[in-house]
């Protein structure tokens, strides 16, 4: 298959590209798979792009906008790859598994192809109220958070927290959809735009709740920035927790006496600049010993789930960074990894097993740290 | 026929700017107040090592400059000191000059340093002019050559200025054969007449922290070039060695456009300098460390001077790698830094160690700069430096007749630009003051 280059052209600021390299330089992808970034942008520029079919490493793309943050020219990079990847949808040219995510959201409401029905079934026993009878903080949870055996935990953990602070915290239920993040990076723009969007903010808005808080960093990165919102203030949950204890609204009289690091969701961090409150909540743990790895805040590195690698396991499969990510939580001696992304959650928890770290780390949502905290 | 003193001119700012146009009006035969904001004239440029592209020590070709300008029987220094009002229009301009207080009798200061050895902060106050790489008292010159080689107390460092007390004997006082330090002068408001107004005040660097990626703050061998200037001068803190924590350094890597050409963190424009004193600085350090690998990674390479491309070729002769790819990230492995850059001839990511990186930092506006431009009335152009009249044909003509612009205050340059806009500037001021000499024998 051809792309389109003209199209993207056209549709993209790619004329402005100095070629520096420094999307390439930062991009984490290109440690382990041949992607490069720059040498696109010029193929693109050029016309000389190869067919379709050879350029499976455009998947390995994780999303996570280190290109775009560091672009100096605004030519925003990744939007090349979502670009490419798109025409790619609309041929039908994509990784099976990737398609079957899609036809799961298109079905079901979630990539993983549960059954719509199931979804709040990870809140039973928590007394969650329907966010249709109205509440102030409509929690709106990742698909991966509803469904995932690993990542439900921490949901729960979360609503304990924020109950014992005093939320008046709702839920959409069965009727909440898979927020599309992932679906528009992976370049299918009109179910995204079309259905997800449009669906989702009539339905978010109908709640009448002051504020969305979410699970995942992903969810809180569309709903925030391209779902238009009105009148709503979307808070992914740390943020909401730094806040409840800097109000003592939330006081821990439990502590857990553990070294632990922090890693920054991409989507949290790099793209949202939400670095400081993960890191409040976890310093008012009592007991809790805080480290940092060397590679943190701006310089954080891929966990690889974004950008719908959840999804596609990539072109590397000997090599992950999160192996190199849970090595670097050990040599800090910390004995948590902390995350706050149910991605993240996923990568590393993988990474853990594979290099035979159980014994050394452990992988936990911050949501889940504060709950063990919560004592009484 | 009525001889009245000659019209004078105002030049603010002590840098190679100011004094080249102060030395040029005043050696015409005009008087000239030079206002300097820092406890000495000298600006940047006496902050460097060597010069581009002829290897000049700096020092060497300003500091007799300075000392000219600290003598000349037409210029009055005025050191410590900040314009605070301008009014009237060319060729009657009331001034009003604020002196800061020194805390020093400039008239019994001998220079000779006792004061500082005495003083209990001695070795504890960052010391800006060595760029925090060494440590002075709270008496201090910025620099051994200083114009005039006046000592001045640091309001904000010493003890009695911000605690009341300093012990129970002061230190300085005691120490100074000349009876100098005067804790009880005051600030002085100095009035001026003068008929034209050069502004060469300067330009600031981007502090590299916006772009954190660089972990400029986060490793302490992770430098900007002006602290490499002062690792490499022979009057700076390690006598010209370049040392890190005592180490001779193996691997040295110089990374350009450091915040400039860079619009989305605010700096569009290309700084012109950092090319070509990036190539200085490798050449310092095959110089010094001949056995140290120099690697210096750039975008485009912009060598447009007299003499510069010929500079750029020797620098390469002499064994320094260059890469092209702007490097996206800097961390730590072990004891050692990786920069991690693609190389775009190459076509492919590398990382390379070193144990040094130098930051080639962006040529801003003075942080004040909209201060100035509101107290003077002078316009900016987009990138915040002062606005020209016309970017061709009037280029050190202000918006305001009878103030004109030298140096890097007006945009990035080098100093043989700067020593040209600064003649220019004092020609151009000259021609209103002749003007006025005219009309007075009328």
């Amino acid at each position: 298959m051809r792309v389109d280059d003209r199209q993207l052209l056209s549709e993209l600021d790619l004329f402005g590209c100095i070629q520096c390299g420094k999307c390439t330089g930062g991009c984490p992808v290109s440690i382990t798979t041949p992607l490069n970034i720059r040498y696109l942008i010029y193929e693109t520029l050029v016309g000389a792009l190869p067919e379709a079919e050879h350029m499976e490493e455009l998947w390995d793309c994780t999303c996570c906008f280190t290109c775009v943050e560091r672009c100096p020219k605004d030519v925003r990079p990744a939007e090349l790859i979502i670009g490419i990847r798109g025409q790619m949808v609309e041929s039908g040219k994509i990784p099976g598994t990737i398609s079957t995510a899609l036809t799961g959201i298109f079905r079901q409401g979630n990539p993983l192809g549960f059954a719509r029905d199931d979804r709040a079934a990870w809140a039973e026993g928590l007394d969650l109220k329907p966010a249709q009878e109205g509440c102030d903080t409509l929690l709106f949870t990742c698909c991966t958070s509803a469904y995932d055996l690993q990542a439900q935990p921490a949901a729960r953990a979360l609503v304990r927290v924020l109950k014992a602070a005093g939320v008046d915290l709702g839920h959409l239920g069965t009727e909440e959809t898979c927020c599309g993040n992932e679906v528009r990076r992976v370049g299918e723009k009109a179910m995204f735009e079309e259905m997800l969007v449009e669906e989702g903010r009539a339905l978010l808005e109908s709640v009448g709740a002051r504020r969305i808080v979410t699970t995942s960093p992903h969810c809180f990165n569309t709903l925030k920035n391209e779902y238009g919102l009105h009148g709503i203030e979307v808070r992914h949950y740390t943020q909401v927790l730094a806040g409840l204890l800097q109000e003592g609204r939330l006081t821990l009289s439990g502590s857990l006496d553990k070294t632990v690091t922090y890693h920054d969701p991409c989507f949290l961090g790099k793209q949202n600049k939400v670095f400081e409150e993960p890191r409040a909540v976890l310093r008012a743990i009592p007991g809790l010993n805080f480290v940092e790895m060397d590679r943190n805040r701006e310089r954080s590195l891929c966990c690889e789930g974004g950008g719908g690698r959840m999804w596609f396991e990539g072109t590397n499969t000997e090599d992950r960074l999160a192996f190199r990510r849970v090595q670097e939580a050990v040599d800090t001696g910390a004995e948590i990894l902390a995350v706050a992304c149910p991605f993240c959650l996923a990568m590393f928890s993988d990474a853990v097993k594979v290099k035979g770290l159980e014994e050394r780390l452990k992988v936990m949502d911050i949501a889940e740290l504060v709950a063990q905290a919560l004592g009484g | 026929m009525v001889i009245t003193r000659k019209p004078a001119t105002l030049v603010i700012g002590g840098g190679i700017a100011g004094i080249q146009a102060a030395l040029d009006i005043a050696d015409a035969g005009y008087p000239v107040y030079l206002v300097e904001r820092e406890p000495s004239i000298g600006g940047r440029m006496a902050q460097l090592d060597k010069t581009f592209p002829t290897l000049d020590c700096s020092a060497c070709i300003l500091t007799p400059k300075m000392v000219s300008a600290g003598q000349h029987p037409l210029i009055e220094l005025l050191t410590y000191s900040e314009v605070a009002s301008v009014d009237g229009q060319a060729g009657a301009f009331h001034v009003v000059v604020r002196k800061k207080p020194r805390y020093v009798d400039v008239e019994k200061c001998t220079g000779c340093g006792s004061c500082a050895e005495a003083c209990r902060m001695h070795g504890r106050i960052v010391d800006r002019f060595n760029e925090g790489l060494s440590r002075r008292a709270s008496i201090y010159v910025p620099f051994p050559q200083a114009v005039p080689l006046k000592y001045t107390i640091d309001p904000q460092a010493c003890l009695f200025l911000t605690r009341g007390k300093c012990g129970t004997t002061f230190k300085c006082k005691d120490a100074c054969p000349a009876g100098a330090i005067d804790f009880e002068q005051k600030e002085e408001l100095v009035e001026i007449e003068v008929a034209a107004i050069i502004v060469a005040t300067g330009f600031d660097l981007i502090d590299p922290r916006s772009k954190p990626e660089f972990g400029y703050g986060v490793y302490p061998n992770v430098l900007t070039g002006l602290e490499f200037e002062r690792l490499s001068s022979a009057s700076g803190p390690t006598g010209g060695k370049i040392l890190l924590d005592g180490k001779e350094p193996q691997d040295v890597v110089f990374i350009h456009c450091v915040g400039s050409r860079d619009p989305h963190t605010g700096v569009a424009h290309c700084s012109r300098i950092c090319c070509m004193y990036t190539a200085k600085h490798a050449h310092l350090v095959r110089d010094k460390l001949p056995d140290a690998r120099v690697t210096v990674f750039y975008i485009d390479m912009r060598a447009f001077g007299k003499g510069y491309e010929e500079f750029y070729d020797r620098v390469k002769h002499e064994g320094v790698l260059y890469r092209r790819g702007e490097p996206s990230e800097v961390y730590a492995h072990g004891e050692r830094l990786v920069v991690r850059a693609e190389d775009s001839v190459l076509r492919r990511t590398v990382e390379v160690e070193a144990d040094l990186v130098v930051l080639a930092t962006a040529v801003v506006p003075r942080a004040d700069e909209a201060a100035v431009a509101e107290l003077l009335g002078l316009e900016r152009s987009s990138g915040g430096f002062f606005q020209e009249m016309h970017p061709k044909v009037r280029p050190v003509e202000s918006n305001r007749p009878g103030v004109f612009l030298a140096g890097c205050c007006q945009g990035a340059k080098d100093i043989p630009d700067t020593v040209a806009q600064a003649k220019a500037a004092a020609a151009s001021a000259m021609g209103i003051l002749a003007g006025i000499g005219r009309s007075q024998q009328v």
